[in-house]
C-alpha cells in the first residue's frame, strides 16, 4: 500500500492519519477536507467559544509544528465529490483526482435544518463565532431541540444574560438517550434557573421573527438556534456502490468494502461487544475510530481486529459535569445506584436484557464511575453489580 | 521524551489514565494530573496512544 486517502480532516481523519504513521506507514497520504481550516476540535464550540472564553487558536487538535511531521498531502477547503472504487478515485470538488490503494471516509455529520431562513446551527467554527456575537444580555434566543447540544448552548446563553426558551418536541428531553428519569432531572436544570422550557413542541417553521409552531402559533426571537440532530454527510458516496444506511454501513472492522474504512460520525459499523449496529457521535469515538480504521487498513487479512469500543461521553451544562459511558439507547431498566437525582450527583446504571450497558453520571469524581466502564467492556451481569452497586471487575 | 498536560484544556474524560495508567492520574475534579513529566522508552506508545484519544488535545509528548 503506497497511496492512503483520508477524507474528513477533523477529529477521526485526522486521527486515522497519525495512526498511519505511528503503525510505521510511510507512503503518501492525502487528507481531504471540504473546511478550510487545519483540523480543529468541535466539542468546545457550545461550551467555551459560545461563551467566548476561548478564541479560534485554542482549537487547533495539533501544532502546525506536529501536523508537519505527518508528511501530508493535505487539500483543505476542498470537497470530496465522488468515489470511483474500481479505479480507486476520489473526485473533488475542484476536478482533480486523488487515486489510492486505501482509503478512508471521515465526513461526519452535518445539523438538520428547518424549512425556512436566518437560523443558526452549530457545527463549524463559524458557525460558533457567528452565534456567539449575536449573544448577549437581554437577546431572546430561541433553542430548537433539547438535546446535549441544544442544552448546552441554552446553558451559556443563559449565563450570557440572554432570555432563553427551548422547544422540544418530546415529552421529556433526552428520555431516548439517557431514559426517562434522568431526562427529567436533566429538563429540571433549565426550568430552575428561569430558562423558558417547553415539551411537546413542534417547531414547523423559521420565521422573520422566530418560529412557528405545528399549531401555528408563533414565538418571537431575536435569534434561533436548530439543534435537531444531524445527517451523515454520505451524499458524495452516491453510485459508488457502497452501503449507505443513516451512516456508511461497515462491518465490525470498519471496513466498508475492500480496502475501504470509515472512521467518526459518519460511520455506522458493527459493534461486536453490544451485539449490533451503531453511529455514535462522540468525540472519543472519533479518534478511536479513526485508529481503529488505520490499523485495520494496514493489517494482514487475518490480523485485523473488530472495533469493539466502550462509547464515552461528556457535557458540561451550567455547573453540572455528565459523564456516560457505554449504549445507553433501547435500555430496559436504569438504577441510581450511587447519589441523587434531585441533588443531581449521582451514578445510574442502564441494563439492557440481563448485562450492564451503560452508565451515567453527574457531579461524581471520575473514579466513581472509571470501574463501570470495564464491566460494560466485559459484559457483567447486572444484578450482581446493581446489589453490590459496585462492578465487580476491577479497574 | 517529556510530556506536557495543558490542564486547563481538559475535560476529565479520563481517557489518557486508561491509555497510560504509569503516566497519568485524575483529582477529584477529574482533571488530569501528571505523575511524571519523563516518560521512559516503555512508556512511549502508551503516551502516544494517550495523546490520540484525549478528546481535548491536551497532551503533547515532546523531545526532552
Ligand atoms: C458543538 C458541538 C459540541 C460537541 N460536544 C461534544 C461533547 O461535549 N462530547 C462529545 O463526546 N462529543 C461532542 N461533540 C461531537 C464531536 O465533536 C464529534 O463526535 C466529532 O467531531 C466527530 O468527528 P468526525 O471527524 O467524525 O466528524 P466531523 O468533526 O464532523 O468532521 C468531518 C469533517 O469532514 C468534512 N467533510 C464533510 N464532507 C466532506 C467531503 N465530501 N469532502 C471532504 N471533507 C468533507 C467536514 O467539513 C468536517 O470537517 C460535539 C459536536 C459539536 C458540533
Ligand atoms: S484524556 Fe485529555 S481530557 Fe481526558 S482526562 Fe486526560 S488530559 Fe483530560
Amino acid at each position: 500500500m503506497r497511496r492512503i486517502a483520508v477524507v474528513g480532516a477533523s477529529a477521526a481523519g485526522l486521527s486515522a492519519a497519525e495512526a498511519l504513521r505511528r503503525q510505521g506507514y510511510d507512503g503518501a497520504i492525502t487528507l481531504i477536507g471540504e473546511e478550510p481550516e487545519p483540523p480543529y476540535d468541535r466539542p468546545p464550540l457550545s461550551k467555551q467559544v459560545l461563551a467566548g472564553e476561548w478564541e479560534r487558536d485554542r482549537l487547533a487538535l495539533r501544532t502546525p509544528a506536529d501536523l508537519a511531521a505527518l508528511d501530508l498531502d493535505l487539500r483543505l477547503g476542498v470537497a470530496a465529490k465522488g468515489l470511483e472504487l474500481g479505479s480507486r478515485t476520489v473526485e473533488l470538488g475542484d476536478g482533480s483526482e486523488v487515486p489510492y490503494d486505501g482509503l478512508i471516509i471521515a465526513t461526519g455529520v452535518r445539523p438538520r435544518r428547518l424549512p425556512g431562513e436566518g437560523a443558526h446551527v452549530l457545527r463549524t467554527l463559524d458557525d460558533a463565532l457567528t452565534l456567539r456575537e449575536r449573544l448577549s444580555a437581554g437577546q431572546r434566543l430561541v433553542v430548537v431541540g433539547a438535546g446535549f447540544l441544544g442544552a448546552e448552548a441554552a446553558a451559556v446563553a443563559w449565563r450570557l444574560g440572554a432570555e432563553v426558551t427551548v422547544l422540544e418536541p418530546a415529552a421529556v428531553p433526552l428520555a431516548h438517550a439517557v431514559g426517562a428519569e434522568g431526562g427529567r432531572m436533566l429538563a429540571q436544570v433549565h426550568v430552575d434557573r428561569g430558562v423558558d422550557l417547553r415539551c411537546g413542541v413542534t417547531v414547523t417553521e423559521v420565521t422573520e421573527d422566530g418560529v412557528r409552531l405545528a399549531g401555528g402559533e408563533e414565538i418571537e426571537a431575536d435569534e434561533v438556534l436548530v439543534a435537531i440532530g444531524s445527517l451523515p454527510n454520505t451524499e458524495w458516496l452516491e453510485g459508488s456502490g457502497l452501503t449507505v444506511g443513516d451512516g456508511l454501513v461497515c462491518d465490525q472492522y470498519c471496513e466498508a468494502a475492500k480496502n475501504v474504512y470509515a472512521a467518526g460520525d459518519v460511520a455506522r459499523w458493527y459493534n461486536p461487544l453490544f451485539g449490533t449496529s451503531m453511529r455514535i457521535e462522540h468525540r472519543t469515538n472519533a479518534a478511536e475510530q479513526g485508529m481503529a480504521a488505520a490499523r485495520n487498513l494496514l493489517a494482514a487479512e487475518g490480523a485485523r481486529k473488530p472495533f469493539a469500543p466502550v462509547p464515552y461521553f461528556w457535557s458540561d451544562q451550567y455547573d453540572m459535569k455528565i459523564q456516560a459511558y457505554g449504549f445507553l439507547r433501547g435500555h430496559d431498566e436504569v438504577a441510581v445506584v450511587e447519589g441523587d437525582l434531585a441533588q443531581r450527583r449521582f451514578v445510574a446504571g442502564y441494563r439492557t436484557d440481563d448485562r450492564v450497558s451503560g452508565v451515567l453520571a453527574v457531579g461524581m469524581p471520575p473514579k466513581a464511575i472509571r470501574r463501570w466502564r470495564q464491566a460494560i467492556a466485559t459484559g457483567a451481569a447486572w444484578r450482581e453489580t446493581v446489589r453490590t452497586g459496585v462492578p465487580a471487575a476491577d479497574v | 521524551m517529556k510530556v506536557e498536560l495543558e490542564a486547563d484544556k481538559c475535560v476529565a474524560s479520563g481517557q489518557c489514565v486508561v491509555a497510560a495508567m504509569d503516566v497519568f492520574d485524575q483529582d477529584d475534579e477529574g482533571i488530569a494530573i501528571l505523575l511524571t513529566e519523563e516518560v521512559g522508552d516503555d512508556q512511549v506508545d502508551d503516551v502516544r496512544e494517550a495523546v490520540a484519544v484525549c478528546p481535548a488535545a491536551a497532551i503533547r509528548l515532546v523531545q526532552a
